[in-house]
């Protein structure tokens, strides 16, 4: 019982990563209508970011520390953000009015541009993220015991999803983009300029990435330019399980998928630890192909 | 106040207008009839910038607004209810209806144009919390308008608002449409299937047959004309 609590608690930090990689898929595609497969790399661009970033902060601020980690994380969202928006921008903006399988090999395209400019830039071996957080203390609660990343992952990722969640339902721009995403023409009538809403909503889901990347590279400290593709497709994979396009059907999926892979990398093999998302998948397609919370989309004539 | 001169738009390479031309003074209420693919929606959608234009101008206030995105045009004051109405069906009512004012800046404006909707279409007030898309047909007509009405629009373009409506809300519906006239001094542009009722409420008349300009009047002019009468009237 026991066990099986700490193997919880172990998924719940692996799936509040995911889960906030899988937003973004799940944002753009519910503004354009396509999966950005880049969007693992901007996962691997975060963590690159706070990797240099890091040691400049560190002539700032103390490091490790809680403001400096502070710090690395909110500027590597910035950073990321940023590129997101330039990618949009280079990449996709251009191929708008195109077929959407056009902008989706532009997509894929884009990531492996990503991944081997990393490689010829970071260098391919894989690089020790340095520690931003103080001590790495464990924590007992009866017979559990957390690790204090453990809690910061979780707890950083649920105060992102009730920002998110607080954008998107409050705000202006986040009604905006409700209404975009049902209605792009008749959103445009109403006054919304398009581009803005699409630049808005690839900062948001990059920085949500970047985010993700720092959290694991404070878990798993050892980052790499390709550590983005296998996160990256099960954060797809969660957003799809979730319902592609529904928010917290994506950040649902993501804690399904981390949960579920840590169970039976814990209870069955580790040996089947990556191919457990990818069952999930091939399920959900056959089962419930709109996904947990998603909606049938009506091909409207 | 709008004038469209020679305004071509094509579908590929296939022509939806061929260089219609037309005007709508201020303050009047202008109704475009004719058949189902004659280019009554075409027209209002290039005017509000939904489809490129390939030649002609459109004059808003003597400037040339053809070429302008969907979302600058909005900002000039010239408002579009789409045909099917387009409501945002994932929002509530009160959504749609800031959604309407997005553009508007001043909280008090908004607040002043909100009450107006709804002394207009109190039943929107009613169902202000509820998710619009669980409204009836009619009810999300008028949520259509009053959104439009939320932007401040000097200039309002309404497409098919009529369709598949109960008789009776066709009749309130038209009745809204001149109150609205009457009491902001907005400019109408209005498309119809129901020629009779549109010509009834409306000042001036086009009539388009296959993207041209056909027949043209005032209202009481176009009832009288035979070929109006035998096409669209059931006379």
């Amino acid at each position: 019982m026991n066990e099986l609590l700490q193997q919880l608690i172990n998924g719940l930090a692996l799936g509040s990563i995911l889960a906030l990689i899988a937003l973004g898929y799940t944002m753009v595609y519910g503004i354009l209508r396509f999966i950005n497969f880049a969007h693992g790399d901007i996962f691997m661009l975060g963590a690159f970011a706070g990797f240099y970033l890091a040691p400049r902060i560190a002539t700032v601020l103390p490091l490790p520390s809680v403001a400096g980690a502070l710090a690395v994380l909110v500027i590597s969202m910035a950073v990321c953000a940023t590129l997101g928006v330039l990618i949009e921008r280079l990449a996709y903006r251009p191929l708008r009015k195109r077929p959407k399988l056009t902008v989706l090999i532009t997509a894929i395209g884009v990531s492996l541009f990503l991944e081997y400019t990393g490689q010829f830039v970071f260098g391919a071996a894989p690089k020790k993220f340095p520690e931003i957080l103080p001590g790495f203390a464990v924590m007992h609660l009866g017979h559990l015991s957390f690790n204090s990343n453990q809690i910061v992952v979780i707890s950083v990722t649920l105060l992102l999803l009730l920002a998110l969640r607080f954008i998107v339902l409050k705000t202006r721009i986040g009604m905006a983009m409700r209404a975009v995403s049902f209605n792009p023409e008749a959103a445009a009538l109403m006054g919304v300029n398009p581009d803005v809403i699409i630049s808005f909503t690839f900062a948001l889901g990059s920085a949500l990435a970047a985010a993700a990347g720092i959290l694991w590279a404070i878990n798993y400290p050892s980052i790499d330019p390709l550590m983005g593709i296998l996160p990256g497709l099960k954060a797809f994979v969660a957003a799809v399980l979730g319902g592609i396009g529904n928010l917290p059907g994506a950040a649902l999926g993501g804690i399904i998928i981390g949960v579920t892979e840590t169970l039976v990398s814990g209870y069955l093999s580790s040996t089947y630890r990556d191919a457990i998302a990818f069952a999930i998948l091939i399920l959900i397609l056959l089962v419930k192909p709109s996904g947990l919370l998603g909606k049938k989309e009506v091909e409207k004539v | 106040m709008l004038e469209l001169n020679n305004l071509k738009v094509t579908y590929g390479a296939i022509a939806a207008l061929h260089g219609i031309s037309l005007s709508v003074r201020s303050g009047s209420i202008v109704t475009l009839i004719g058949s189902n693919g004659a280019g009554k929606t075409t027209t209002l959608k290039a005017i509000s910038g939904l489809l490129p234009v390939q030649a002609g101008e459109i004059l808003y206030d003597g400037k040339n607004i053809a070429g302008l995105r969907p979302h600058e045009i909005v900002a000039r004051g010239l408002s579009h209810v789409p045909e099917g109405r387009m409501i945002f069906a994932n929002l509530t009512v009160r959504e749609n209806l800031s959604m309407g004012a997005y553009l508007v800046r001043d909280p008090k404006i908004v607040r002043r144009d909100l009450e107006f909707v709804f002394a207009t279409f109190p039943r929107l007030q009613e169902r202000v919390q509820q998710i619009s898309g669980t409204l009836s047909g009619g009810e999300q007509q008028m949520l259509a308008i009053g959104r439009a009405l939320m932007a401040q629009p000097k200039f309002l373009m309404l497409d098919e608002p009529s369709l598949g409506l109960a008789p009776l809300l066709v009749k309130t519906i038209f009745e809204k449409i001149v109150e609205i006239n009457r009491a902001r001094g907005l400019t109408i542009l209005l498309v119809e299937q129901n020629a009779s009722r549109a010509l009834e409420i409306s000042h001036f008349g086009y009539v388009l047959e296959t993207g041209q300009v056909t027949v043209q009047g005032d209202s009481a002019s176009l009832r009288q004309n035979a070929q109006v009468q035998s096409a669209y009237l059931g006379g």
